[in-house]
């Protein structure tokens, strides 16, 4: 209990302390809260992206076949489908149509895709609500599309995708199968790539390898391979960042050491006074433990919730050109809150620890000074 | 008896060209209850001694007992807290702390003890009230006169209920009236059976009625000790 009280007196006292240099340690606080704030946005976006990347692709297909020809993607023949299909452990193949379309217009690429049950009659379209924002058309709008021999074909937007997987769908066009198919002039009897699906997931690499020696032609893609490849996109992005805001960092870092390690004249006093009226070393250190944890754990704290508040309510306003663009059409989109607890750990170590430490280090020669120094003043 | 010193020396920077003996073997026994002032000119040493009659210094030779027990070579935290709970210490430059009410610089030396915050607060407003201060409780310590700041560091130097009373030259910054009235002060404390011990060359201290033992220095010795 003497010691609960012990540390509420000496906390109190240290705040009453913190209060008397207004200045300094607002100052300090704004300048740490902003770091905290920069490094947490840049770990929440891009840990939260990540697993929104990770959700959309669960529901990807375990493997992908594509045919290459002298290294590059080629349309896959159909008929490949079939002895794909025999292979132990497949449990379906099917033919996929997908394509990339350079909109000189807009300067922008579409990414146009056949789902698998498309509703919509052909000469309809459906597109991403990234698409609709960047080129002004709604529902009925009709959106035209230059095809393979050069003849303009007036597509009629019927809906637009919802916002919910616009980090994905934001560049989106889907489209009926045969539209596709004359837009790009495709035979019936050819895909853009095989999706496979498979029963065990320990039997990937071994179908992967069959797939392979039957057709030497392909290149089958795993899942995970193809969330590795969003992985390090993002991670690239982030670590893009923080190594333009490296300076910053450092800038900080060395304000922070300053601004905690100098101790002012009347810093040192005062210490001098406590020591003389009875604290012990170990009391006045342990209030320079506290000043410490308050200035920093209060800069955290609040730089984490405005980091928390930049990401998930405003969608990263400040850097989102930074962090999301990979095309003309930018996504527009909310991310689903999730923080990753080491991550949040590991920021915590890097910053509250070393400034606590750097405010206790240099009290620690003035609170080994004699008492008697006040005496002889 | 409160504290006897046997053949205490002091010696500043030993064994450096700037070496400085401060006390050259002095041995004093202070009694319990009395008002000691220890009298002699600058550097003749006082403030020395009463450091290390208050345990704040050790003593470069010599022993020091406190109510007979040997407290010479005791590690500083034992020394602390030996000096926390046996003194309370009235400085020269009152060595208030700035930026905080009067009320809060007469609880800072109580703090480490880890008493309840609420009766440490009523403890100091009593004593800032027994020195006819408590109207100044909440004022900041800059903006006290000299006189009303020496009345908070005698609160201070009571908030933990010593046996004794330290004070250094505390009538330096003081005008006449106010030096009487603190001697006053001291008076009303020996009353109460507060031990004291003052160091000073101000004749409104060591003439005065209340001081029952004078103790003369100079050049870190003991020159002569009488009755006040």
């Amino acid at each position: 209990m003497i010691w609960v009280e012990k540390q509420r007196n000496i906390i109190d006292f240290t705040i009453s302390s913190l209060f008397r240099r207004k200045g300094k340690i607002a100052a300090l606080t704004a300048v740490y809260t902003l770091i905290v704030f920069i490094l947490a946005s840049v770990i929440f976006f891009t840990s939260a992206i990540r697993r929104e990347a990770s959700l959309i692709l669960r529901d990807a297909p375990e493997i992908v076949v594509q045919r290459l020809v002298a290294g590059r993607h080629d349309l896959i023949p159909l008929s490949y489908a079939e002895r794909i299909r025999e292979i132990r452990g497949v449990q379906a193949v099917s033919g996929r149509l997908w394509g990339y379309y350079y909109d000189p217009v807009y300067g922008a690429n579409y990414t146009l895709v056949v789902p698998v049950d498309f509703p919509h009659p052909p000469g309809n379209i459906v597109i991403g609500d990234g698409l609709k924002r960047s080129s002004g058309a709604t529902r009925d709008d009709i959106f035209p599309l230059r095809s393979h021999d050069g003849a303009m074909i007036p597509f009629i937007i019927k809906e637009t995708i919802s916002a919910a997987s616009d980090l994905i769908t934001a560049d989106t066009i889907l489209i009926s199968e045969e539209d596709f198919r004359s837009l790009f002039g495709i035979a019936g009897g050819y895909a853009t790539d095989l999706t496979l699906k498979v029963r065990n997931p320990k039997e990937l690499s071994t179908i992967a390898r069959k797939i392979g020696m039957i057709y030497p032609d392909t290149r089958p893609i795993s899942r995970d391979e193809i969330l590795r490849t969003y992985e390090s996109v993002f991670d690239w992005r982030g670590g893009m960042m923080i190594v333009v805001l490296s300076g910053s960092v450092l800038a900080f870092v060395i304000f922070a050491w300053d601004k905690a390690t100098g101790l002012s004249a009347e810093e040192k006093k005062e210490i001098g006074i406590l020591k003389g009226l009875g604290w012990e070393t170990s009391d006045v250190l342990l209030m320079k433990f506290w000043e410490g944890t308050a200035v920093s754990l209060s800069s955290f704290l609040m730089g984490i919730l405005l980091a928390y508040c930049h990401v998930f309510f405003t969608a990263s306003t400040l850097f989102e050109p930074a962090l999301k663009g990979w095309s003309v059409i930018y996504p527009d989109f909310r991310l689903t809150p999730f923080i990753d607890p080491l991550q949040v750990a590991n920021l915590f170590f890097l910053t509250v620890i070393p400034y606590t430490v750097a405010t206790i280090a240099p009290s620690w020669r003035a609170a080994t000074i004699d008492p008697d120094a006040v005496m002889r003043g | 008896m409160l504290i006897e010193l046997k053949e205490i020396k002091k010696t500043y920077n030993q064994g450096r060209p700037n070496e400085h003996i401060a006390l050259g073997g002095i041995s004093l026994s202070i009694d319990e209850g009395l008002l000691t002032v220890l009298k002699g000119p600058s550097g003749s040493g006082k403030t020395t001694l009463l450091s290390i009659l208050g345990c704040m210094a050790r003593p470069t030779a010599g022993r020091i007992m406190l109510r007979e027990r040997e407290i010479t070579s005791l590690p500083e935290r034992f020394l602390t807290e030996i000096r926390r709970s046996t003194f309370g210490f009235i400085f020269q430059q009152f060595n208030l702390i700035k930026g905080i009410s009067a009320l809060e610089n007469v609880m800072v030396p109580a703090y480490p003890r880890g008493e309840k915050r609420h009766i440490l607060k009523e403890k100091a407003g009593h004593l800032l009230e027994l020195f006819n201060i408590s109207h100044k409780a909440s004022a900041r310590i800059e903006w006290l006169s000299g006189g009303e700041a020496q009345r908070v560091t005698i609160a201070r130097a009571l908030i933990n209920d010593p046996m004794a009373l330290i004070a250094d030259e505390p009538t330096a910054h003081l005008d006449t009236r106010l030096s009487l009235e603190f001697m006053e002060i001291m008076g009303r404390l020996k009353g109460e059976g507060k031990t004291l011990l003052i160091a000073s060359h101000d004749p409104i201290v060591y003439n005065s009625a209340v001081v029952d033992r004078l103790v003369e220095m100079r050049d870190g010795m003991l020159v002569a000790t009488g009755s006040g």
